[in-house]
């Protein structure tokens, strides 16, 4: 029996455990800047980097007083989020300005990764859901791919995110409810026509849960591959507590990212 | 589930059959038959439903859990959908478990004997195979006052309100911060216990100091992960001193296999693995398997079950003669 028979081989790569220097407890963190994207999103630039991060994972906020809540990066260098005020957490982060403090832990969650084999990647939002798709257009325009972004949205007010994709090179097709800015209807009706005109040979999408199931159905008639970030009630974010459950599939560690295949 | 061939690490806890001693710890991915299924399916030897109480209940507001470093802090607040809901999952979860011949350990609490009584009357309806106590959450002292596993008397009082309707195995979860565990799991056996799950977590609290808060919502809460492991050791060195012939599933702070073995060392039958899901993802227990398999290979034996105990058996034995 060898000395090294005895240390028995502990295989304990901490693989969930959140690389990064944010990974452990919150971390007060200085807001560098707010800039309003629309009546009711602000984004939230801070006073750090997160390099490590990718596009699709996301950050807990949180206000000691209120709760801690998922928000997604829309950036990593430095880090920014896309904040919709809908309740009690966000509306106080919405009166927060340059010099306050966010808490934050992560980044957490399965992100988006490039298809390999496309060229012409589709990527489509609703809401704040077009938060982190500029963060993902410069990572696929980085490995050579030539991204196409939609944005949806109720009214012209609500469309946000063009300035930031465009600045990068990428088109931007803007459809409204209301016909108040580019093409009445929904986002998937111009999504759709790109795949049966075979302009898109992958789909990205960050939205509402119905406008998700939408781009699956498109991804599965166009037999193209899509990765679609699902959104959950999160609890530790940390793939123990079992709140963001949806399917059998723990959102927070297999998510929010999931990948469709044709 | 494929096993190591050379070494058996099934185990029973009170005639009910474990393909291996590691036990998805209570509160682990919550109350979901799907994720009971999916944990037992990843090669988990059984599996522990969340606690679940009389009424259904929301949990505490974020931040109930977070990594403070040297392991995990955790007040989330028993959320659980009542005990009459609670029944319809676990009979949908042994539906799904049965044919992979893993068992079911239902969880419990309540606020009184009488209430644990009444909610294992109700859950017992879904055929689990063992009945875990949980009388040693920290976490809800707000509503319920001190822990049941405080005190001998507090202990004795919730198994003897439900031992007389459990027709199956009863364990009792005890708690770490008491003077004398070994005591206290005594009085319980005496009571009619079956088994001992030891431990649950320690009290604690971790404050920000950017804020001069507590990080949870909760203020205070339960310590986990690889700080509770010594903590856990001694406690089932403790129990098994105490109740030498009751099976305990020794639980805290195990990550590896090694740290597996030396519960079953201390005196564990079968290891509790809660926190090292976030260490090492869902997928952990095969590489456990294996890691605890390497173990009791070294040791030239050939079951798992040759190494309990044996940290007993080697005190004040010269290193030389400590053979299994
Ligand atoms: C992966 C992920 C990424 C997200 N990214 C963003 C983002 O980039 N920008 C943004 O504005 N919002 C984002 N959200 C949603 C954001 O977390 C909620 O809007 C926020 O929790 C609202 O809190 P509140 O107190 O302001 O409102 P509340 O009144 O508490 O809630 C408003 C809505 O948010 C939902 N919600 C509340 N708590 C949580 C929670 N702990 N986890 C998930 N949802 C919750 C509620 O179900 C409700 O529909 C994301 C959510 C997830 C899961
Ligand atoms: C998030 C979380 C929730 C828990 N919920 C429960 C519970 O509902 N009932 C219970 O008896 N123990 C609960 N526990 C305690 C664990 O079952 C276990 O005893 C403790 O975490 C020590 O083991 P570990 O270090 O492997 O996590 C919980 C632990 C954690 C981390
Ligand atoms: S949020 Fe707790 S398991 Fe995903």
């Amino acid at each position: 029996m060898k000395a090294s028979d005895f240390h028995v081989p502990v295989a304990c790569a901490p693989r969930l455990r959140p690389e990064g220097p944010y990974g452990l407890l919150p971390r007060a963190l200085p807001i560098r800047e707010v800039c309003r994207e629309n009546y009711r999103i602000l984004t939230f630039v801070l006073d750090d980097d997160l390099p490590e991060a990718r596009p699709g994972q996301f950050v807990m906020v949180w206000l000691p007083g209120h709760k801690e809540a998922p928000f997604s990066l829309a950036y990593h260098r430095p880090i920014a989020l896309t904040v919709a005020g809908v309740g009690p957490l966000t509306k106080a982060m919405h009166r927060l300005g340059p010099g306050d403090v966010l808490w934050l832990r992560g980044p957490y969650g399965h992100p988006f990764t490039p298809e390999s084999g496309s060229q012409h990647p589709l990527l489509v939002g609703g809401g704040y859901g077009v938060a982190p798709l500029a963060f993902l257009a410069e990572h696929l325009r980085a490995v050579g791919q030539q991204p196409v972004a939609f944005i949806g949205g109720r009214t012209a007010e609500d469309i946000i995110g063009v300035a930031r994709l465009e600045a990068l090179g990428v088109p931007v097709f803007v459809t409204t409810e209301d016909g108040s800015k580019g093409e009445a209807g929904l986002v998937t009706h111009p999504v759709s026509r790109f795949l049966a005109e075979g302009r898109g040979d992958a789909l990205y999408g960050v939205g509402p849960h119905g406008m998700l199931r939408a781009l699956a159905r498109l991804a599965h008639t166009h037999r193209v591959p899509a990765q679609l970030s699902w959104e959950a009630y999160m609890g530790c974010a940390m793939g123990l507590c079992g709140m963001c459950e949806h399917d059998g599939v723990l959102l927070c560690v297999e998510g929010p990212v999931r990948r469709v295949i044709p | 589930m494929k096993q190591p061939a050379d070494v058996d690490l099934s185990i029973t806890l009170c005639g009910v059959r474990l393909p291996n001693p590691f036990v998805l710890a209570s509160g682990i991915l919550g109350t979901s038959e799907t994720l009971l299924e999916k944990a037992a399916r990843l090669g988990a030897g059984a599996v522990t439903a969340k606690s679940a109480g009389l009424h259904p209940r929301a949990g505490h507001e974020n931040p109930i859990v977070v990594d403070w470093g040297g392991g995990l802090i955790n007040a989330v607040g028993l959320p659980n959908p009542g005990a009459h809901r609670e029944a319809e999952v676990l009979a949908e979860a042994k539906a799904r478990l049965a044919p992979l011949g893993v068992p079911l350990i239902a969880s419990i609490f309540g606020g009184t004997p009488e209430e644990f009584a009444e909610v294992a009357r109700i859950v017992l309806a879904a055929r689990p195979d063992i009945l875990e106590v949980n009388i040693s959450c920290p976490n809800v002292h707000d509503e319920y006052g001190e822990p049941f596993a405080a005190s001998c008397a507090g202990a004795v009082s919730v198994v003897e309100a439900v031992r007389p309707l459990c027709p199956i195995p009863l364990f009792v979860k005890l708690a770490p911060n008491v003077p004398n565990v070994g005591r206290i799991a005594a009085d319980v056996v005496a009571a009619g216990a079956d088994g001992i799950t030891a431990i649950n977590t320690m009290p604690g609290m971790v404050i920000d100091v950017e804020s001069g808060r507590p990080v949870l919502t909760n203020r205070s809460g339960g310590l986990s992960g690889p700080a509770l492991k010594p903590i856990a050791v001694r406690c089932v060195y403790e129990i098994a001193q105490a109740v030498p012939d009751v099976p305990i599933i020794g639980t805290g702070g195990v990550t590896t296999g090694n740290d597996a073995a030396e519960m079953i060392m201390a005196g564990a039958t079968a290891v509790g693995v809660g926190s090292a899901v976030y260490y090492r993802g869902l997928d952990l227990f095969r590489p456990l398997c294996e890691e605890l398999a390497a173990v009791v290979r070294h040791h030239g034996a050939k079951r798992v079950e040759q190494l309990r105990g044996l940290a007993h058996r080697s005190h004040g034995v010269p290193w030389k003669e400590n053979k299994l």
